[in-house]
């Protein structure tokens, strides 16, 4: 059994007076213990709300989620409010974006992360706050008897998004979700942050899913990639694969038009034309049509299924790049 | 200096269309150049490479008529730097007291940087957050007033302009700014934005002119001439992004600030823009000063960049060289963090963790400013003198007393203690936004 499955989630925000939005279309994956999964995608292709219909923290009102979240065979989205609140931070921990806007500005970082230890461990406070201290100790924060009592904004932006890992690991969860956890950082903050989680995953065996923008994170940290577009998944692969011979039009177009460090100067950049304003809906035939340089007639017709590949993946197109292909 | 493409890059380039009866510049005469084929739509032309997109070439008179108007007429016009700093200084005060401002000390976002560019040439400024390359760009245009240094642009000392003359000196520098959103004011149709400008410098006056203006420009950056009714609100960030562009080349300058100008863009529209960039710069033979935190779209664009660090220019070398070999360890930490989109490369790759955070830049360490975080610091030297830019080899300008003991590794990296570093001290090190946020 999967650590976590989720089958066919699907996010639909409606507002009144309002078309409905569908924001997560199908979603399908899974994560087996000890993995570590990337969602990959720009903005507005449903990753975020992806992690946060997991973790049931979306807004009660104005949105609809259906399919099924297993975690450990338990379905998340049919539990009790109370239950999944037992769940969260015990089970599952979750990391965010934005450091600053995820702590508590007038509470002092020793207590946000004892609180965690409190809550879902029973420990005293004073015993929580000498867990809190080793937990800052072993995500690298410098002093750590000084930081428990200081509030975040006397802490650096790197620091704190090692105190909100911190708490995130606080009751060992089997399952870390990171959305973007490094794209308010500086990049030489973010290898250290990038570093942390690689060994903290390899130490405690907690399955990880990396949702992130950035191909060159996913690069070195990923085991399997899902690459959403639309709010659906477009294309699923071992990470070695997925570089090496992308097939999907949208990955391939990704991957050549970043910049890269080591690649030859001189070379224009290969854009993706258009913007997700052109999108059509996954009804009337693929998303990624109007920007796509394969369509063929077949992809206005309908939604292109989800297709096993040859290499282990899936694949959602139905003119792919061929595998020779290579990224230039 | 390394030329990107050759003649393309110096002043050679031929202006396409933008010369109309309104501009008041002397020596242009190359209304009869045909404007390259850009289509009208939306979207942008896909991959297309520079030879269609540039337009033909006379190598000969246009030259002529542009170095006579940069008013130069020098024979190496290639060398001619257009704009060049020398030691500038900015420092923002730190006031305290309840009735009566004292000042308690010194914010030293920008101390002692001397660059300079030449025409039609891409400098990058790389650099993390809080290390002042933003605040050297406004700067450089004076939105913010340098402390000390000069500032020459084109012969012309900027800082001692004053009032009117600096007025029209600013037509031909001009800015991008990072978020479209924030910089374009969203109660401005597009073409009050663009024509706002034109008004400022007296170059709206022919209504016709003015508007055959606006087409062309918006032309240039991809955008149809239906967008001038349009408010900033109904485009993407991309076309945002583009109007940005238009609103700084409508003047037609000579230089262009671009203050990360794709940072809060999706990849596959910062290719786009990216592109759209080093068109207009084959076109009009444009300068540019791109400032951003990525290190590869620096690479990318820039033929010379400079690395900063907490308010001084530790690196500069050609785009080449610089990648090829960082000598700076600063440099080369930064670069080892850059993730890169392939697994064989982030398997085998080496990288150099800096220890701790940026340093506050109202208290920056003495000696060599990046000591504290160094892998190859040496006891007294790196603490007790602050390295000077100096030429290693072939222009490529190292601040580092071990530079070359690095290189040939004669200095070994070794373990580093992280410091306690205080964002309340002054300053934000590491922090999400800029030293001084972002207009």
């Amino acid at each position: 059994m999967s650590l976590l499955d989720v089958r066919d989630l699907s996010v639909v925000f409606q507002r009144r007076g309002e078309r409905p939005f569908t924001a997560v279309d199908q979603v399908s994956f899974t994560v087996e213990p000890g993995q570590t999964v990337g969602l990959v995608g720009e903005s507005g292709c449903g990753k975020s709300v992806t992690s946060l219909a997991i973790m049931g923290l979306l807004p009660k009102r104005g949105n609809r989620v259906t399919g099924e979240v297993l975690f450990e065979g338990t379905d998340l989205l049919g539990l009790r409010p109370d239950d999944l609140r037992d769940r969260r931070g015990r089970d599952i921990g979750m990391i965010f974006q934005d450091p600053l806007s995820s702590l508590n500005p007038v509470i002092p970082i020793g207590v946000q992360v004892a609180e965690v230890l409190e809550r879902h461990r029973g420990m005293a406070r004073r015993k929580a706050l000498r867990e809190a201290r080793e937990l800052l100790d072993a995500v690298g924060i410098p002093d750590p008897d000084r930081r428990l009592t200081e509030f975040p904004h006397q802490i650096s932006g790197g620091m704190r998004q090692r105190a909100l890992i911190a708490i995130a690991l606080a009751c060992k969860p089997r399952l870390l979700i990171a959305d973007e956890p490094t794209t308010a950082l500086d990049v030489t903050i973010q290898a250290q942050i990038l570093t942390l989680l690689k060994q903290l995953v390899d130490e405690t065996g907690t399955a990880l899913i990396m949702i992130t923008h950035d191909l060159g994170v996913v690069a070195g940290l990923c085991d399997t990639v899902n690459v959403l577009y639309g709010g659906r998944v477009v294309e699923r692969a071992a990470r070695h694969e997925l570089f090496a011979r992308p097939r999907h039009p949208y990955t391939h177009g990704l991957l050549s038009s970043v910049p890269r460090l080591d690649s030859p100067r001189g070379e224009r950049l290969h854009a993706i034309r258009g913007s997700v304003a052109d999108n059509i809906p996954w009804v009337e035939g693929c998303a990624f049509a109007p920007r796509c340089d394969n369509v063929v007639d077949a992809c206005l017709d309908g939604p292109p299924p989800l297709e096993p590949t040859a290499s282990g993946g899936d694949l959602r197109c139905n003119n792919p790049v061929s595998e020779e292909v290579a990224v230039p | 200096m390394t030329e990107r493409t050759g003649p393309e890059n110096d002043a050679a380039t031929p202006r396409p269309g933008m010369d109309d009866a309104a501009t008041p510049r002397p020596g242009m005469d190359e209304a009869a150049t045909p404007r390259p084929g850009t289509d009208d739509a939306a979207t942008p032309r896909p991959g297309t490479d520079d030879a269609v997109t540039g337009p033909p070439r006379t190598e000969t008179g246009q030259g002529e008529a542009e170095a006579g108007q940069a008013g130069a007429g020098d024979a190496a016009g290639r060398e001619r730097p257009l704009i060049e700093l020398r030691d500038v200084k900015v420092h923002f005060p730190i006031k305290s007291g309840l009735l009566f401002d004292r000042t308690v000390g010194y914010v030293y976002a920008v101390d002692g940087v001397s660059l300079s560019i030449n025409a039609g040439e891409t400098y990058g400024l790389v650099g993390e957050s809080g290390c002042g390359k933003s605040t050297l760009g406004r700067g450089l245009l004076r939105l913010i007033e340098p402390t000390d240094g000069e500032i020459v642009f084109d012969g012309t000392d900027v800082r001692a302009l004053k009032g009117e003359s600096m007025r029209t000196a600013r037509r031909r520098m001009q800015m991008i700014f990072q978020d479209p959103l924030s910089s374009l004011d969203p109660r401005q149709s597009v073409e009050s934005l663009l024509v706002e400008g034109l008004k400022a410098h007296g170059l709206a006056d022919d209504r016709e002119a003015t508007n055959r203006r606006l087409r062309e420009t918006l032309e240039a950056v991809g955008l149809s001439a239906s967008a001038l009714s349009k408010y900033p609100h109904e485009f993407s960030g991309g076309q945002r992004q583009r109007i940005g562009i238009a609103r700084a080349l409508v003047l037609d300058p000579d230089l262009i600030v671009a203050d990360e100008p794709v940072s809060a863009l999706d990849v596959s529209i910062q290719a786009q823009v990216l592109n759209l960039l080093e068109d207009l710069q084959n076109e009009r033979g444009l300068t540019y000063l791109i400032i951003a935190h990525d290190l590869a779209v620096v690479r990318h664009i820039a033929d010379t960049v400079g690395v900063m660090y907490l308010g001084g220019l530790v690196e500069e070398a050609s785009s080449d060289d610089l990648y090829r070999e960082p000598m700076h360890p600063y440099t080369r930490a930064l670069m080892s963090a850059v993730p890169v989109p392939d697994p064989l490369v982030e398997d085998r790759r080496e990288r150099i963790l800096l220890a701790g955070d940026l340093p506050s830049p109202t208290n920056p360490p003495p000696g060599c400013r990046f000591h504290t975080r160094c892998p190859w610091a040496q006891p007294t030297r790196c603490v007790d003198e602050r390295p000077a830019l100096r030429d290693v080899v072939g222009g490529h300008r190292v601040a580092c007393h071990f530079a070359e003991d690095i290189a040939a590794g004669r200095v070994r990296p070794h373990e580093v203690e992280p410091e306690l570093v205080r964002p309340d001290d002054g300053g934000a090190p590491g922090d999400t936004g800029e030293l001084i946020p972002t207009l």
